[in-house]
């Protein structure tokens, strides 16, 4: 199994795709992270300290994890999903009853979606408590403060998609709030919602804003939070520097 | 290096060492290499605290996703997400609740004016997070009972008791009860001796901003399971597992 990786690692094709070539040795390990596009927003070397469970309790990659399962089933989703009234409603229905693992697939996205901004609100929290938002990293704290913010508002327009009473009335709700902003309140919520009420405009706004507008700045921020902590001096792991 | 050391020939004629500087010597660091005769540069450090990215930390990446996904995966096979009936705007469900993140802003909508509970205090609260690194908050500082312990005990007494008396006047009960438990903590570990390795002596160790997030976190999770769970037809107060 070993030799037939290493000889896939081998062939022209391969090599063609990752420059790193093949071996084992730690120039090759280091060319590995440093040639990949995705993959280079991280260091080539990490404090053995900072891998420790109870610095950080992979709460950041775990919230990077659930966005992964988001963008996925977000997409599968896409598929059966058309944003109008009543057919979204309608889609759902057809999730649960003719679409191949359907429920599932649902079933997925609702609580992926909840375990983000649960894991997001912790990994924040986790951060204070350890004081690692302190400068050099003071602007990587604000660059999480808006994903969260953008975590609340990708699951805030999600919670409309399904076009059930539940759905309706809690962006129904939500929106009221946003008409007591002083002055141009009801102004705000006639762009938010493209209406007075909450209507099929809505649905197609906050459909956009979820699928689009909201994870494309969400990816933007996430590449400048993970490249933050490579330039900010790493993840922070509370140890003074040795001689 | 080359930099610090510019002006003199390295390789030919060994000197000591020059230093010079840089225009900008202002701005940056100012690095000088001492670079004494017949010697290198080098690192004197043997052992070496980090480790390859790849494979170590991208394997305990993998494990810590792997283990995610199948937590969620099996959440999804035993318990399926809501799906009410057709949105209809003319039937008004009691209560009609936000998503359970908003719910501690709707608790408070029950206290407040919808422009405090829904506009200043959200915004407030994210200027607060966004602003908390530029103003020398430190959460490891040093415990703050160790210094000047009376006078921060009259402040302290003060604060919660004006907090007290104004969540009171607003008859704002689910803020008060976690104010006043906090609030109390932080009176009580005064009495905790220092040198105390229990939990006591672990909250005497904690500084201000500890004591101040700890209190809006205690808030928010208190505001948002009233909102969740204790709050039925007209807001008004339910069990959640109704009535005995």
């Amino acid at each position: 199994m070993n030799s037939l990786y290493s000889r896939l690692r081998g062939t022209a094709v391969w090599r063609s795709v990752f420059r790193s070539g093949t071996g084992d040795t730690n120039l090759h390990r280091s060319l590995t992270v440093q040639q990949n596009i995705f993959l280079h927003l991280a260091s080539v070397k990490i404090r053995r300290r900072a891998l420790e469970f109870g610095v950080t309790w992979y709460l950041g990659t775990l919230s990077m994890a659930s966005f992964v399962i988001l963008v996925v089933t977000g997409v599968l989703l896409m598929l059966y999903y058309h944003p109008s009234v009543p057919q979204a409603y309608a889609d759902m229905k057809d999730l649960q009853f003719v679409v191949s693992a359907g429920v599932f697939l649902r079933n997925l996205h609702r609580w992926a979606a909840h375990a983000m901004v649960v894991l997001v609100f912790a990994h924040m929290f986790k951060v204070f408590y350890r004081g690692a938002y302190r400068p050099p990293r003071e602007f990587n704290w604000v660059v999480g403060v808006m994903l969260l913010l953008l975590t609340l508002f990708l699951s805030y327009t999600g919670y409309l998609l399904p076009w059930d009473q539940l759905a309706f009335w809690a962006i129904t709700v939500g929106s009221n709030i946003i008409s007591a902003v002083p002055a141009m309140g009801a102004k705000i919520r006639f762009l938010m919602l493209g209406g007075h009420t909450v209507n099929a405009n809505a649905l197609l706004r906050f459909y956009v804003l979820h699928c689009v507008i909201l994870p494309l700045i969400a990816a933007v921020f996430l590449a400048v939070h993970f490249w933050r902590i490579r330039k900010d001096g790493g993840l922070y792991t509370g140890d003074k520097p040795r001689e | 290096m080359v930099d610090c050391i510019r002006g003199t020939s390295p390789v030919s004629e060994p000197k000591d060492f020059r230093a010079s500087f840089d225009s900008d010597s202002q701005r940056t660091p100012v690095r000088v290499a001492f670079v004494t005769r017949r010697t290198t540069p080098h690192v004197t450090k043997a052992g070496d605290d980090r480790v390859m990215t790849n494979p170590d930390a991208l394997l305990r990446v993998a494990v810590a996703v792997m283990a995610l996904l199948i937590v969620l995966v099996v959440v999804s096979l035993l318990f399926d997400a809501p799906l009410e009936g057709l949105a209809n705007p003319l039937q008004t469900p009691n209560p009609a609740k936000a998503p359970w993140y908003f719910l501690g802003l709707q608790e408070l909508l029950h206290y407040f004016p919808p422009v405090v509970a829904g506009v200043v205090i959200p915004s407030l609260v994210v200027l607060a997070l966004v602003v908390i690194p530029y103003f020398n908050v430190n959460v490891e500082a040093e415990g703050f009972w160790n210094r000047n312990g009376e006078r921060k005990s009259i402040l302290v007494w003060v604060a919660v008791a004006a907090l007290s008396a104004f969540l009171v006047w607003f008859s704002v009960y689910a803020v008060l009860v976690p104010t006043l438990v906090s609030g109390g903590a932080l009176i009580v570990t005064a009495a905790a001796p220092p040198q105390d390795k229990g939990f006591g002596g672990w909250l005497r160790s904690k500084p201000l901003p500890f004591w101040i997030m700890t209190w809006f976190l205690v808030v928010a999770i208190t505001l948002t399971v009233i909102g969740t769970c204790f709050r039925g037809a007209g807001w008004s107060w339910v069990w959640p597992w109704g009535e005995l």
